[in-house]
């Protein structure tokens, strides 16, 4: 079994079981993909995990995460321009963070080619829509290339990165949570010599500047480049036929791609229907005359994909344009319009149209027991933080939450965070929410990470118009969330920033600083802030603790915490430390006892403060 | 028909390891193997599910509900939630007998399953639930060499043999904590 860094160096082709975000980072290597950027969101960081897995000198792409997604998309296609075949990654959401300059790309000569990666996250895994970017190509004019598990993100990739460069343009490789996560064998090939880093920009390759009369020209061209990919769809073997094992009496079809096209054909597979499949992997623009041949070709074809009707409207248009009598159909009502598909759902969908060979399966019932809510970690700076806050906090006061770790905190015992859009929103919100509200005192809440990433507009614009807001900024130092990647400034990668220069060089008035640890500091914090007219900011401060106990024991693989105990004989039961702070360590008896489990106790002792009844502290 | 495991815990006991020897274990022994991980906010100190599927005719990642051969759990809420939620019928779970008691049981809002409530509801199921604890050990995380020492006793995953597995483990484990998982894993065999 090879290692991540092996992997990625290996001269030679192999044969290894990988997740798709692995496969697609050898795929970069392989394709020669010199400069690739991103900013963290699952589903696609372990892209990142893979690239950076050699020692610095032995990659063989330049990675850099970037401040957010619209950097990260910038840099990428700025290597791009100079000659340098480029890469971006980032999550679904992220798309809309980069949108502005991503809408550009196809209008621009890209000498190196640029592959735009997007991690779409149908059901919502880890994202706060399932928005369907399939939309966003065909505003952007890009080509979309939608593998269905890991050995297609590596062929597709290849593909992808080749005819991008071929065409000196940007396209879209669109993967999604469990093509990103699934694990398969995977056959790689050779790794290409080095890269010839000569810079190559140059005007006459443009005009690169869309203003005034060049618009029309380069709007031109792009429709252009889009029709030209249409015409490598009709060809491409990405786009194949699945021929049914024997035919039926109506001849039935289905046409659909990525992982839902999988479990279409397991589906089919499994219960033996005559029914064959048109699986697209160039998937826009639409190969309209393979798909014009199988709708001829065929009585009824049901147009099966995930999340919005984007096949199933540009598939219905064409049909209609050709007068074809071929009968579609599609998923119906607005459930199936949400969430991943399953082979399940495959075949429930087709059993609605076909009801004969898709019989339905013996339903179980069951009882589900007690709910698991997603929970901060034991040690972690955030509960601290929100315990006290909760407790300071006037009646009616309104909190507005941003994404991270910190989000959790909407969920119960502490319910802080009542609002919630995206990235760095927070404190924009907070001061509308503010606006001529003598009443109800108005708290927002950003991470550290979420602040250098779109936080920062927001924060200058409260500070000039000095909005009645009370800012909590919680720094753990990282970007806990997607697995503790640097952020400017913490001193992993370039110079320290003290977060408190920044406000201040902004224009913040009220600064305190204090550790999350300190919840009667904190509080007293906080009440002075809600009392300053205009705004303020408290930076509530504690690492990280999964990260931090996580490079001791790498430093002291015989660590061993000095846990809390709770004593029996003080203990009032007043259950503050297992239901209002917390924390998951602690566990409650049955016979109404409170101990704490030493398998989750890190001995940060942030609850000792907790107890009205002083009954918890160090175990002896 | 594919073969299915369903392995579930908390987050943070690290059960991508656990997936990820037991899925390299499968296709070393020759098996076709598909699997898939899950991650993300969702799963931070909450549920978390790694999914593997054995044999050609597996050409999707995720285990059906109710279409698990095999459940393995780090944590007894969590094998009852996974046996109820994907265990077929006749299935097998196994699970590392320790709590994590999630907040709605702190706040008493709920009850927490004792071992032989367990036991019953998997039998209900027309399955065998069987776990494993070992009180001494050097880091929870361990707990994953203990499942797969049981695995591989139970020769719970057709055609995977124990050599297969402790081979796999001495390449994944960590080396300065191979000595102490590989006793545990022997213990369970």
């Amino acid at each position: 079994m090879r290692s991540l860094a092996e992997m990625m160096t290996e001269k030679e082709g192999f044969s290894e079981l990988v997740m798709g975000n692995h496969a697609l980072a050898r795929a970069m290597a392989e394709a020669g993909t010199a400069v690739v950027t991103s900013y963290p969101g699952s589903p696609t960081p372990e892209i990142a995990e893979a690239l950076l897995a050699p020692a610095e000198k032995d990659r063989p792409c330049h990675f850099e995460f970037a401040v957010n997604e619209k950097v990260a998309l910038e840099f990428a296609a700025g290597a791009s321009l100079n000659g340098h075949p480029s890469a971006v990654f980032f999550k679904s959401v992220g798309l809309n963070v980069a949108a502005d300059s991503m809408v550009q790309l196809a209008l621009m000569e890209l000498l190196g080619g640029m592959v735009v990666i997007l991690g779409d996250d149908p059901g919502a895994n880890s994202s706060q829509n399932e928005q369907d970017n399939r939309w966003f190509a065909r505003m952007a004019y890009l080509p979309v290339f939608e593998p269905a598990s890991p050995a297609e993100v590596y062929v597709m990739y290849r593909a992808a990165a080749a005819l991008a460069l071929e065409r000196r343009a940007p396209v879209i490789l669109r993967l999604t949570t469990h093509v990103c996560h699934a694990r398969e064998t995977v056959k790689f090939g050779d790794l290409p010599a080095r890269h010839d880093w000569t810079p190559r920009f140059d005007v006459k390759n443009g005009p690169y500047v869309p203003i005034t009369t060049s618009v029309f020209p380069l709007k031109k061209k792009a429709l252009e480049k889009l029709a030209s990919w249409a015409e490598a769809g009709e060809k491409s073997p990405l786009n194949a036929v699945y021929k049914a094992s024997a035919p039926g009496r109506r001849r039935l079809g289905a046409i659909s791609a990525g992982l839902p096209a999988l479990c279409l054909l397991e589906t089919l597979r499994n219960s033996g229907a005559p029914v064959d499949l048109l699986k697209l992997g160039l998937t826009y623009p639409l190969p309209e005359k393979l798909v014009t041949d199988f709708l001829s070709s065929h009585d009824e074809v049901y147009i099966f994909e995930e999340l919005d009707r984007v096949m199933e409207t540009e598939i219905k248009a064409l049909a209609y344009d050709k007068g074809l009598a071929c009968r579609l159909h599609a998923r119906r009502g607005n459930a199936a319009l949400m969430g991943e598909m399953t082979p399940e759902r495959a075949r429930a969908a087709l059993a609605d149209v076909w009801p004969e060979p898709f019989p339905a399966p013996e339903r179980r019932v069951f009882e589900a027991p007690a709910p698991r809510l997603p929970q901060m970690c034991p040690g972690c700076g955030h509960r601290s933080a929100f315990h006290a806050i909760k407790k300071a906090l006037p009646p009616g006061a309104i909190t507005v939450g941003d994404i991270g770790c910190h989000s959790l905190g909407f969920l119960p015992p502490y319910n802080m965070g009542e609002v919630l859009f995206s990235m760095g929103h927070s404190v924009s919100t907070a001061s509308g929410l503010a606006l001529n509200n003598g009443l109800r005192k108005v708290v927002a809440f950003v991470g550290d990470s979420t602040f250098f990433h779109a936080g920062l507009p927001g924060l200058a614009n409260a500070a000039w118009r000095d909005s009645d807001v009370t800012l909590v900024l919680l720094d753990n130092g990282t970007t806990a969330m997607t697995g503790h990647q640097p952020r400017p400034g913490n001193g992993e990668i370039g110079e320290r920033l003290n977060l408190a220069d920044i406000l201040t060089s902004l224009g913040v008035k009220f600064l305190r600083e204090c550790d999350a640890y300190d919840q009667a500091k904190l509080a007293a914090h906080l009440k002075e802030a809600m009392d300053h007219k205009g705004l303020a900011v408290v930076i509530a401060r504690h690492p990280c603790m999964l990260k931090f106990m996580r490079e001791r024991r790498r430093a002291n693989p015989g660590l061993k915490p000095q846990h809390v105990a709770v004593d029996q004989a003080k203990c009032a039961r007043h259950y503050t430390c297992a239901a209002d702070f917390a924390c998951p360590s602690f566990i409650r008896h049955a016979d109404g006892s409170v101990t704490v489990n030493p398998e989750l106790c890190i001995g940060d002792g942030s609850c000792i403060q907790t107890c009205p009844a002083a009954a918890i502290g160090r175990e002896k | 028909m594919a073969f299915n495991i369903y392995l579930c815990g908390v987050g943070g006991q690290g059960i991508g390891v656990l997936a990820a020897a037991l899925a390299q274990a499968a296709s070393r022994a020759g098996l076709e193997v598909i699997a898939c991980d899950t991650h993300g906010l969702a799963q931070r100190g909450g549920v978390v599910s790694s999914h593997i599927r054995i044999g050609a005719d597996a050409l999707t990642p995720l285990v059906p509900e109710g279409g698990a051969d095999l459940v393995i759990a780090l944590e007894r809420l969590e094998a009852l939630r996974g046996a109820a939620q994907y265990l077929k019928k006749g299935g097998k779970v196994l699970y590392y007998n320790t709590a994590y008691q999630p907040v709605g049981v702190r706040r008493g809002e709920g009850a927490y399953p004792s071992e032989e409530e367990v036991r019953l509801a998997v039998q209900g199921f027309g399955g065998e639930a069987l776990n494993v604890n070992y009180p001494d050990m050097a880091d929870p995380r361990m707990q994953n060499s203990a499942l797969l020492g049981l695995v591989a006793s139970l020769g719970a995953v057709p055609g995977l043999r124990a050599e297969i597995i402790e081979e796999v483990l001495k390449e994944i484990v960590p080396p300065a904590v191979l000595d102490e998982n590989l006793r545990i894993f022997r213990a369970a065999v």
